[in-house]
């Protein structure tokens, strides 16, 4: 398989690009730490990777995205991209977010327009391959807005939002979309909170994505249960729900 | 994003209860898992905070990776290189045995020892300086490792061989995480023909047959009996002997199997004298009358309980502990027969007993395999449990044994002392690259090797 990886350096993207290597297909990753990236390449080529490509891009710079796809493509050359997984994401101070519109701006930038734009950008690509699968992971903060973390989560709802109409849109190009909505992941981005019952490990997300992406599934909630999680806490009563803290 | 890089740069990290693979004890622990070396570097540069002992798996059993913090080596889990010529791998410190296996073996390379679980790191494999069934032809995994790379207690690395920075060396292949955190390793490796190994098993009726059997199958590749320490009387000792060496035939290939896991902890009232002798009848009555040669995948050979996830959750709430001890071949069979004497009037056993010969010793200040036999047992925790283990320290250090620190709880300074004559070389290193003491464990601390106390008043 041919697969471009978007915010390679995340546990998520780490654990999947893993597991691809282990059957041999060709990956190229983009990330925004250049160092972490080398190692990565190394590592992917160990585990059995055909061919492993890098590019470095910090994904506030709007300016460069084009480039780096650029350089996706030439690195795929004339063969097909199978698989684009964007995994890249931030987890915005709530609190502070709430009160400086900046910070706001700088995190559903880098959680939800950031993916736009590069959709945008990848869109055409993947019409005239006439194949292949669009997978983007948001987040099940996107269900619904809760106290502690509705900057993000409406960043992650505007990327979900858009996947279900682009859907639709390439339905008759043959390019599949995925929406990934992965509950408590245990990874550096969460690193300040305790662990609970409800975590689980990149490893295990990343073995679940690689079904849904195998099986061509539209939305999934990884690990699984999460969808029932989900389907309960948007069935609260807003009249409740608005008194919820958690 | 500033937010997660700020947590990222000063190690804010997520506080738990944190316990060995025995679960005995539990600490309030808080977890540090930094991404790269240079920021490891950095925690440990920066110096302020309470001490902290690195971790692996967490598949020691006892206390030698719990400490008010713990600094994990999970995201230092990248291979490095693979040459294939030399017959060398290079990853990163956090990366399993599992995840070794999983990139040899379809290409024909394999580790050259092995623990009995394969989920444990290299950083760990290399502080406990693990040994597998073939130590007696193979010697322990510090045996074949090229070299490391150590970050110091100050944060200064240190790249350390057989030949380079010898000292450094020495004191940390078995010194449980004490000398500083290893950053990477350069392992090498054997070639096998086949993911497969020919196993055989042969009963033996009682102790002295165990031991028998051990010795006659002493060039065989990987050798281990497992003992039956409920037996008593003419029987005691009762084993089946377990021979295994690499089969000829059969593909090279990766399988992951499904496992089966422990969601929960079980009342620990199941295991008693009564289900416990009655697995052990069963398990000798399986191998009484066969002496087979069989074709087993690697993975079932060498791991059969890492297919049941969380088993150390069969011992109740309270944990279980593990005692593994090595006595020299001349006073092994009195020394056996009075630990096991003892340990069946006490009426406590386990579905673990293991015993296996050990070759000669390594150079390593605090590797725990010496030339002899050592047991293992694993007992359910209960509070009248802990004088029964003080009874054996007598009879194993009155045998001249020694005790294997990754399976350590409760030892005391004294017995510690008594097994490993090399401490003090160690506690003098130690003293010296650590002055502050930012580096300790709750074992290290029980065993006189670093005092809680000292850190604490310097703050």
């Amino acid at each position: 398989m041919n697969i471009l990886l978007i915010g390679a350096g995340s546990a998520i993207a780490t654990a999947v690009a893993r597991r691809y290597a282990a059957q041999h297909s060709s990956l190229f990753l983009i990330a925004r730490n250049g160092s972490r990236l080398a190692l990565q390449q190394q590592d992917l080529l160990v585990r059995g990777a055909a061919r492993v490509g890098t590019r470095v891009l910090d994904l506030l710079n709007h300016e460069e995205y084009e480039t780096a796809i650029n350089a996706a493509t030439e690195f795929f050359d004339e063969e097909d991209i199978d698989l684009v997984l964007i995994c890249h994401g931030s987890l915005p101070d709530q609190e502070a977010a709430e009160q400086d519109f900046d910070l706001a701006r700088r995190e559903i930038d880098i959680n939800g327009l950031s993916v736009i734009s590069l959709l945008t950008r990848l869109t055409p690509y993947l019409k005239a391959q006439g194949r292949g699968m669009l997978a983007v992971v948001t987040s099940v903060a996107g269900d619904r807005g809760r106290q502690p973390n509705f900057v993000y989560g409406a960043a992650k709802a505007l990327v979900s939002t858009y996947l279900q109409g682009l859907r639709g849109k390439l339905l008759p190009y043959g390019v599949d979309v995925l929406d990934i909505r992965p509950g408590l992941v245990d990874s550096p981005m969460t690193q300040q909170f305790d662990k609970g019952l409800l975590w689980s490990s990149p490893e295990l997300v990343a073995r679940q994505i690689e079904k849904a992406i195998r099986r061509k599934r539209h939305t999934v909630y990884v690990p699984g249960y999460w969808r029932l999680i989900m389907a309960v806490v948007r069935s609260i009563p807003e009249a409740v729900f608005k008194r919820l803290k958690f | 994003m500033a937010n997660s890089v700020k947590i990222r740069m000063t190690g804010v990290n997520s506080r738990m209860r944190l316990s060995g693979w025995g679960r005995y004890p539990y600490v309030e622990a808080s977890v540090l898992a930094p991404r790269d070396a240079d920021s490891t570097a950095q925690i440990l540069k920066n110096g302020e905070g309470p001490r902290m002992i690195p971790r692996g798996a967490g598949r020691s059993y006892g206390d030698s990776a719990l400490a008010a913090r713990v600094l994990s080596s999970r995201y230092l889990d990248d291979f490095i290189s693979l040459d294939r010529r030399a017959l060398t791998i290079r990853c990163g410190a956090g990366t399993t045995l599992a995840e070794i296996l999983r990139v040899c073996v379809p290409q024909g390379l394999f580790l050259p020892v092995l623990s009995g679980t394969k989920t444990v790191t290299i950083g760990g494999a290399i502080a406990a300086d693990i040994h597998g069934k073939n130590h007696h032809v193979d010697g322990s995994f510090c045996d074949h490792i090229e070299r490391f790379t150590l970050l110091l207690p100050s944060g200064e690395t240190a790249v350390c061989s057989p030949t380079e920075n010898k000292e450094y060396f020495q004191a940390t292949c078995g010194g449980m995480g004490l000398t500083g955190m290893i950053l990477d390793a350069t392992i090498s490796l054997k070639k096998v023909p086949s993911a497969f190994i020919s196993a055989q098993s042969i009963p033996a009726a009682n102790l002295e047959e165990s031991l028998a059997l051990l010795r006659q199958h002493n060039d065989e590749q990987y050798v281990v009996a497992w003992v039956d320490c409920l037996a008593k009387a003419s029987a005691l000792g009762r084993g089946v002997i377990h021979l295994g060496s690499h089969s000829e035939t059969g593909k090279l290939e990766h399988r992951s199997k499904r496992k089966l896991s422990v969601p929960f902890t079980t009342p620990g009232f199941l295991l008693n004298r009564y289900t416990m002798g009655g697995f052990n009848q069963l398990y000798y009555a399986r191998h009484r009358f066969k002496k087979s040669v069989n074709s087993v995948y690697y993975d079932d050979y060498f791991f059969p309980l890492d297919s049941l996830k969380g088993w150390n959750r069969l011992y109740g709430s309270e944990g279980f502990l593990q005692y593994q001890f090595v006595l020299p071949d001349d006073a092994a069979e009195s020394g056996l027969r009075e630990t096991l004497e003892t340990v069946s009037r006490s009426g406590k056993g386990s579905f673990l007993a293991v015993l296996k010969r050990f070759g000669p010793a390594n150079a390593n200040w605090l590797s725990f395999p010496s030339e002899g036999v050592t047991l293992t047992l694993d007992f359910k925790y209960e509070p009248d449990l802990l004088p029964l283990l003080d009874r054996l320290d007598e009879i194993v250090l009155a045998a001249g044994g020694r005790h294997y620190l990754a399976k350590d709880a409760r030892m005391s300074a004294a017995v510690f002392r008594q097994g490993y004559p090399n401490w003090h070389q160690f506690k003098a290193l130690k003293d010296r690259i650590d002055p502050a003491g930012t580096l300790g464990s709750l074992q290290s601390d029980r065993l006189g090797l670093t005092q809680a106390a000292m850190r604490s008043s310097q703050r």
